[in-house]
């Protein structure tokens, strides 16, 4: 098991920016209101029988102004730059390039978005008979567009978020699907925490409305169809339901961000995370269970953001979890925003900071019992991330104190 | 060797362990013999038609075997055998049990074209949509494609072979992925997290489109005849580089916890750093401003200076920009050293190894240090007259080596350089 818990002596660690760009809104205030207001936004007829949580529209013009950046990149990555020019607004760190020359990025991503057309095109033209041994070279090489391979690298949202926002520290992409932003946020939190880095810039963005990605994932029956229901009520209708979304964290040191007076929406104290092999039922509780028990959890009113899929048999396996938690009030991001994939986690670090920020948690938003309401302010709530298939990662989100 | 702490009082992390794999062959032995003797690994592609690509040559490892055959599916195996090999040097831990997280250089992974053609076979009918293999996607019948699919599978499936601990990291940092992979081990070390860390970087993505891709941007050579001669770095009629496959795995371990236990140690990580260009997509800054500060960076942490490094393990990917590029910021790091200091560039003979290149080429860089030997830089035939580097050319060279410094540089903007030495410094 890796973890990441301040030790004594270590440094303190503040979220002093979020950016959200999601299905419900950009901006934390739209995502706050459309949170309280059980708001959800979802399209059951775009990619029907399959839902999907669009992106809200947002004026990309406004974190991407040149019109050639935007066009250098695909949907993923200009709702990532665009969410994380939100994150450094947040800070109040945007354009002070004494900063942003230092800043360490680390980026949870996924990538490969594809032009369907050529795929489509290709795969038509070989069932009516091409069949010339380099009609694939041929095709590929007078149909891909020459950027659309920088626009489905992994490490272009990085590589973007550089370029546009002029940031000229370090930059890191972790893959890996849920579990990937749970550990790019517990790489960020250990080299603050340290001492190796003053402040950093964690998340991801996702782009889910994609056939592509939907023919991945039906692979394996994971897409939720016909019906939205919320994540706790999909037992016997199991499936996730992709949602767009990008979200940035500003971490920074506590001595950081004090000597440029930025105010912490929140602490990270710990972000901890672990393979289960889930060969027996049982096997991903038994690690969440192990996660919870080495997060510095203190007394006081504790709550849990759930990164919930949907998907089975996952999803049954962290209920039982929570269930053995029934003190801490549960919220799920799957059935608010869908299933963001690398994003998932850091967006429910961001509500937890939002929450503790705003002292309140939202409401629950559930048919099923497993979401209840909380009365008063948390002060330390966990955020849960497991993946669908593979990954466990968990952190502890505090009221600065 | 005294000093279990580095002169920053962090632990020394030194390497107990390695495996490697480059189309030259498996395993150390192999792979430094024919280093040494200036065997190129780069051939004409047969593992699919050519017909209608400008560049028609790479580095395949072709002896490994994979079914069924994916990109993704080799990059695994080849992961898991140079794994092999490294914790068989290291002796550590227990079978299937290795006492520290795993850090893997991985490609990016995708739905590929053998399993994309058979989903439009699939579909049965001469006209169809996206839409229609979409519905044809489920049921069961291809979720083996989504488990291979996954971006993190190939992390999964080594955590679980080899018993490593905790979330394994998969990153990509494009052309520096392998050097950023030994970075996070080091780091974990130096945190006291772990006593030990296995690194690991693979790519086996020689297939069409990836080829094409690197074709659209004008990045390969395009000298296919004869493919050995194709990847000349620092030459004057050097025109791109040329994809190779291969993996490298580091075992690290504090010095503190290798000597504890006898092991063996094969050599140091002393320094690590990296600095972001934000300048362009696929282009470095033209002050180089970043190469600079990423190799200042890596000095400082090692705790050295210039004239302590004795051998460049270079990037030198015989793009005509990179290769340039490389030469200017040196220089601007080391001064006029810059052109009495041994370079070689291991490109030359294995290409561009892509994901796994900063691995397979810190390997590459250890083994110089253990043999007091430097590999050389082959199709070294026209000198660009304004690299002035002293380019170890078409022959090995014995030398006197104590430090080595790598660098990988890669699209996005990604610069990481690594220190190697034989001792503690």
């Amino acid at each position: 098991m890796t973890d990441t818990a301040s030790k004594p002596g270590q440094t303190e660690v503040w979220i002093t920016g979020i950016g959200l760009a999601t299905s419900l809104g950009e901006g934390l205030d739209a995502n706050w209101a459309a949170l309280s207001e059980k708001r959800i936004n979802v399209d059951e007829k775009r990619f029907a029988p399959y839902i999907v949580h669009p992106l809200m529209p947002v004026s990309f013009d406004s974190q991407i102004p040149k019109k050639g950046d935007q066009r250098q990149m695909e949907a993923w990555q200009r709702i990532g730059t665009y969410a994380a020019g939100l994150a450094l607004d947040s800070a109040g760190i945007k354009g002070n390039k004494d900063i942003l020359s230092k800043i360490d990025m680390v980026v949870a991503a996924g990538g490969g978005e594809r032009d369907l057309n050529v795929d489509t095109g290709v795969l038509t033209a070989e069932a009516k008979g091409a069949n010339a041994p380099g009609f694939l070279n041929e095709r590929l090489m007078s149909d891909l567009r020459p950027t659309l391979f920088l626009a489905q690298l992994s490490n272009l949202l990085a590589g973007n978020i550089a370029i546009v926002h002029g940031l000229g520290g370090t930059s890191r992409t972790f893959m890996g699907e849920e579990v990937a932003g749970a550990d790019a946020a517990r790489i960020a939190l250990a080299r603050i925490a340290s001492g190796e880095s003053d402040i950093a810039l964690v998340g991801g963005s996702h782009n889910g409305e994609r056939k592509d990605l939907l023919v991945l994932y039906e692979f394996g029956d994971f897409n939720l169809k016909d019906k939205f229901a919320p994540v706790w009520a999909r037992k016997d209708h199991a499936g996730f339901a992709l949602g767009s979304a990008g979200a940035f964290l500003v971490l920074e040191s506590k001595a950081h961000a004090q000597a440029r007076g930025a105010k912490p929406f929140a602490r990270l104290t710990s972000v901890v995370a672990d393979l289960a092999r889930r060969k027996q039922p049982g096997d991903m509780a038994a690690t969440l269970e192990q996660l919870w028990a080495k997060l510095p959890r203190r007394e006081g009113k504790g709550a849990i953001i759930s990164g919930a899929t949907g998907a089975e048999p996952a999803t049954s396996e962290e209920h039982s979890f929570l269930k053995g938690h029934a003190d801490f009030p549960v919220r799920s991001t799957g059935t608010m925003f869908g299933h963001t994939m690398e994003t998932q986690f850091p967006l429910g670090i961001a509500l937890a900071a939002l929450s503790i920020s705003r002292g309140a948690l939202f409401p629950p938003n559930d048919s099923t019992g497993t979401e209840i309401e909380m009365q008063g302010a948390p002060s330390q709530i966990v955020v849960v991330g497991a993946g669908h298939w593979r990954g466990e990662g968990m952190a502890l989100v505090e009221a600065v104190g | 060797m005294t000093a279990p702490r580095d002169k920053l009082g962090r632990p020394v992390v030194v390497v107990t362990g390695m495996g490697i794999m480059t189309s030259l062959g498996a395993g150390k032995a192999d792979n430094w013999a024919k280093l040494l003797a200036g065997e190129s690994g780069i051939r004409t592609i047969t593992r699919f038609p050519v017909d209608g690509l400008k560049t028609t040559m790479a580095g395949t490892v072709d002896f490994v075997s994979v079914d069924p055959f994916s990109s993704t599916g080799l990059s695994e195996r080849m992961a898991e055998l140079v794994t092999e090999e490294a914790l068989e040097q290291a002796g550590i831990g227990a079978k299937a049990d290795f006492p520290g997280p795993l850090f893997l250089a991985v490609a990016p992974v995708e739905v590929e074209w053998p399993q994309r053609r058979e989903l439009g076979r699939a579909v049965g009918a001469p006209d169809f949509t996206y839409d229609d293999l979409l519905r044809i996607s489920g049921g069961g019948k291809y979720s083996s494609y989504h488990h291979r699919f996954m971006f993190g599978s190939v992390a999964a499936h080594l955590a679980e072979t080899f018993g490593t601990k905790g979330s394994p990291i998969s990153l990509s940092t494009a052309c520096a992925s392998g050097a950023t992979s030994i970075q996070l081990g080091v780091e974990a070390i130096r945190r006291g997290e772990t006593d030990a860390a296995l690194c690991v970087a693979t790519d086996g993505t020689v297939n069409p489109e990836a080829l094409v891709r690197f074709s659209l941007l004008s990045a390969l050579s395009t000298q296919n005849d004869p493919p050995q001669a194709a990847s000349r770095p620092f030459s004057k009629n050097r025109d791109g580089f040329v994809m190779a496959e291969g993996a490298g795995a580091l075992v690290l371990e504090s010095y503190e916890a290798a000597t504890a236990r006898g092991a063996k140690i094969l050599g140091v990580i002393a320094g690590c750093g990296e600095l972001t260009d934000s300048f362009h997509r696929t282009r470095s800054s033209p002050d180089g401003k970043p190469i600079i500060g990423c190799m200042n960076k890596t000095l400082a942490d090692a705790g050295m200076t210039p004239d302590q490094i004795d051998h460049i393990n270079a990037h030198g990917t015989a793009t005509p920009e990179n290769d340039k590029m490389e030469f200017n910021t040196t220089s601007a790091v080391f001064g006029e050293l810059a052109q009495k200091i041994p370079v070689t560039s291991n490109k030359s003979m294995v290409g561009h190894t892509i994901s796994a290149a900063g691995a397979v080429e810190a390997i590459f860089s250890l083994l110089t240090l253990e043999h007091q030997r430097i590999p050389p830089t082959i199709n070294y035939e026209t000198p660009d007259p304004t690299i002035l580097f002293n380019v170890v050319g078409n022959t090995a060279r014995d030398a006197r080596v104590t430090a080595v410094m790598s660098n990988s540089f890669g699209f996005g903007g990604q610069n990481a350089s690594l220190i190697l030495t034989r001792e503690p410094v």
